[in-house]
């Protein structure tokens, strides 16, 4: 493997003879506003669900009934902002990195547009009791298995067209640049893609249709992890490969490390879904086999990090100096305490405690907000200004955001690895279940008051990305980034 | 190793297959092999005499709200009672409060009772399976028969009068004021008395049930 592709390359715009922007910047600004407005309406949700913990829910009818919001609150974290997240990213990425448009700006419309219907329609259909009894995958179907007559709007079949969609658009800009040697982060988001769809029509499909009970929860777990594992951990990888060499202005540390990182991820990670439900009726081969590839995975993440790691070294000012390289490292450090934290607790030692408590929140926002979610916001700081062509409006409030919820992650995380623990003890104890409860709730006030952090920390971010949007201080590109052609594209045969 | 294909076909089609065989095809095929497997279709799990006694109790204890949503106690109006039930259970996102299965360590067999098997769960209620992986409130797989259905009434009405400091939420909307259930009230409480799906499963495998 040559060098010549360890920093991103911006080749210049192109051969495919298209006249027109080499990057559509219309729909990064719409899918990163999207992106926005989702995770407003997951923080609300997941704010006002647990408030319900504390006996302080606000709403007693059907339609705003706690377990709706919950609904609300997961999927909207997952198809609302993550995916449209990465979408918008993507938008900005794949064109830069091949030379080459996205397939078509029609396709862009539709994408968009129908993307957000698909998340209007799960919302209300959440509402109405519509929900698919697959976790992380509750969007409707709209009719059951057997008969055809609709009952909603088979959201499940828009988000498979949508899924397709977006494998067309992406993957076109992708096949024309099959003659050049592709950068890590191109992989990356070529295979994140492909499994996007696979995944979520697998375990759309499966469960419900074909394996009932025992087997079909092997794919559902398998659903569960590969959405996390095969979607949003290579975009997230991606995602650090691109931005951090671009905004420090120099190649990632080691490409070979990135390339194992890369066919580990996709050897190890699918295999590991059965750790969702661990001790249950399903073959115990299955589960050490998913234990152990969970296992295994650590070592494919520490690669990782030591990557983004000795990438930062000799660097670490920016740390002080940018945003988004704060946002990256900070989501970097949750990342790594997470996933050591998964080589301990998938284990059936651990999970005869820390399944079913606390503990599994805990871990779930560590990862989506603290890690994932940490990169979004760092990618988003760094487009934002580029893409409305506007100065941040107020660096003070950029600053705010990334505090805030810095400390409402952490204490978060803490307070329910803390009651997590407590619970599983004192269920192996075989305390009565209210004990259990009334232990919680001081630690419930304490996750409360850290998802307050975190949503204000949010109101900070959005109210200043409306400013930006809406004042005249004109940005200035930076020389460095300002050129398609930074640096030779990586041309020739591997 | 660089190009698009490789990409495309070695990581993104062929690691997922992998996955998939390893996962699903080969559990799956093991599961038949030693356990059967048998599948409960609608008409095996609403045959007359697989009908809860709480379902008939319900019938008999409001005669006229019992007839208006769902007719005669049988078959036909035990599947509709379930499966609205079932539906109310996904959408109210119970599921993610309430576990469905009991594993054999931490001492569940003794809170809960008998360690799930795979067989259980071998039923159209069970597809897509409900088992969840988080238990604020405590697992219902073996709830069937429990409680009478008058604490059910009460508790769903309001969780907090019948067990103080309850964090589950009020489902009063499925109740009239004077405490009769609607159609919904109904269905979830036929429902949850189902639950001990191990009823199902205790009557045809009797042996596996005298541990104590
Ligand atoms: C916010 C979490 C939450 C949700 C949502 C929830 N529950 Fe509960 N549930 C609890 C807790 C906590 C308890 C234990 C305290 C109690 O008895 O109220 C409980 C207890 C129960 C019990 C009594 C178990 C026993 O035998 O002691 C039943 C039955 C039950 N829930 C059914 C349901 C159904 C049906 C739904 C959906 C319509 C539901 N729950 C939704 C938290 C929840
Ligand atoms: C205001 C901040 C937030 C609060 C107060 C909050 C609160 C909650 C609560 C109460 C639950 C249910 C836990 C349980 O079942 O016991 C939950 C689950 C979850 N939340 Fe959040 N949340 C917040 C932000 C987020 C964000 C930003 C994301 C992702 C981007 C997220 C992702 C999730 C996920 C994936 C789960 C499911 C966890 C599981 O099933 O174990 N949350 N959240």
């Amino acid at each position: 493997m040559s060098t010549a592709t360890a920093s991103p390359t911006l080749p210049a715009v192109t051969p495919g003879g298209d006249d027109g922007p080499l990057v559509e910047y219309r729909f990064i600004r719409w899918h990163l506003a999207a992106a926005g407005v989702s995770i407003l309406i997951t923080m609300v949700a997941g704010f006002l669900y647990s408030l319900q913990f504390l006996g302080y829910y606000p709403f007693s009818g059907s339609a705003l009934s706690p377990g709706h919001i919950r609904l609300i609150h997961t999927n909207f974290a997952a198809y609302g902002f993550l995916v449209n997240g990465f979408t918008g990213m993507t938008y900005y990425v794949i064109p830069r990195l091949t030379g080459y448009r996205v397939w078509s700006k029609k396709l862009g419309y539709f994408i968009f547009f129908a993307w957000q219907a698909i998340l209007l329609f799960a919302f209300l259909g959440y509402l109405f009791d519509k929900a698919q009894a697959i976790e992380w995958g509750e969007t409707p179907t709209g009719f059951r298995p057997g008969t055809f007559e609709l009952n909603w709007v088979p959201v499940d079949l828009l988000v498979a067209v949508g899924a397709v969609c977006v494998i067309l658009q992406f993957m076109v800009p992708l096949y024309k640049a099959r003659r050049q040697r592709y950068y890590v982060t191109l992989w990356y988001f070529t295979a994140g893609y492909i499994w996007l769809a696979l995944t979520y029509l697998m375990g759309n499909i499966i469960p419900e249709w074909v394996l009932p009970g025992t087997a079909g929860a092997a794919v559902t777990g398998l659903f569960i992890h590969d959405l996390v594992g095969l979607y949003v951990t290579p975009m997230g990888w991606g995602l650090m490969y691109f931005f951090v060499p671009l905004i420090l202005k120099k190649p990632i540390w080691s490409h070979s490390l990135s390339v194992i990182g890369f066919w580990a991820l996709a050897f190890f990670y699918p295999m590991g879904g059965v750790h969702h439900f661990l001790i249950s009726p399903i073959p115990d081969y299955v589960e050490f086999g998913a234990i152990s590839t969970t296992i295994a995975i650590e070592v494919v993440v520490t690669t990782v990090v030591v990557n983004f790691f000795m990438t930062l070294k000799g660097k670490y000012s920016t740390l002080r100096t940018s945003i988004p390289i704060r946002w990256f490292y900070a989501g970097a450090i949750y990342y790594f305490i997470t996933c050591l934290q998964c080589s301990f607790h998938t284990t059936w030692r651990f999970q005869k405690i820390i399944h079913f408590t606390d503990w599994v929140p805990g871990h779930a926002h560590m990862i989506m907000y603290g890690t994932f979610s940490f990169w979004l916001f760092g990618v988003i700081d760094w487009l934002w200004p580029r893409v409305t062509k506007r100065e941040w409006a107020s660096n003070s409030l950029r600053s705010w955001h990334f505090w805030l919820s810095t400390l409402g992650i952490t204490i978060m995380f803490l307070t329910l690895t803390m009651s997590g623990l407590i619970h599983g003890f004192m269920q192996r104890e075989l305390n009565p279940w209210m004990d259990i409860i009334d232990m919680s709730v001081p630690f419930w006030y304490v996750r409360t008051f850290a998802g307050g952090l975190m949503l204000s920390g949010l109101m900070c971010g959005l109210w200043n990305m409306w400013r930006t949007a809406h004042h005249d201080v004109p940005y200035v590109e930076e020389e460095h980034y300002a050129s398609d052609a930074l640096d030779p594209a990586p041309t020739g045969a591997a | 190793m660089e190009r698009f294909h490789t990409v495309f076909f070695a990581a993104g089609l062929g690691c997922f297959a992998l996955a998939f065989i390893l996962c699903l095809i080969f559990p799956w095929m093991s599961l038949k092999k030693y356990h059967g497997m048998d599948y409960a279709g609608w008409d095996e799990i609403t045959r007359a005499e697989r009908i809860t006694p709480e379902f008939h109790q319900l019938a008999e204890r409001y005669p006229e709200a019992f007839a208006q949503s769902f007719g005669e106690v049988g078959p036909e109006s035990y599947r509709e009672a379930l499966q609205l039930g079932r539906d109310l259970y996904v959408g109210q996102a119970c599921w993610h409060c309430h576990s469905q299965f009991v594993r054999v360590v931490s001492n569940e067999e003794q809170r809960f009772g008998k360690p799930s098997n795979a067989q259980e769960y071998q039923n159209v209620l069970n597809q897509p399976h409900l088992w969840g992986t988080r238990r604020v409130g405590p697992d219902l797989t073996r709830e069937g028969g429990k409680r009478p259905n008058d604490w059910h009434v009460a508790h769903f009405i309001q969780p907090k009068n019948v067990t103080p400091g309850s964090v589950m939420p009020s489902y009063h909307y499925w109740f009239e004021a004077d405490g009769t259930p609607k159609k919904e009230g109904f269905a979830i409480i036929s429902y949850i008395q189902w639950l001990g799906s191990d009823r199902v499963y205790r009557d045809t495998h009797p042996e596996e049930f005298d541990v104590d």
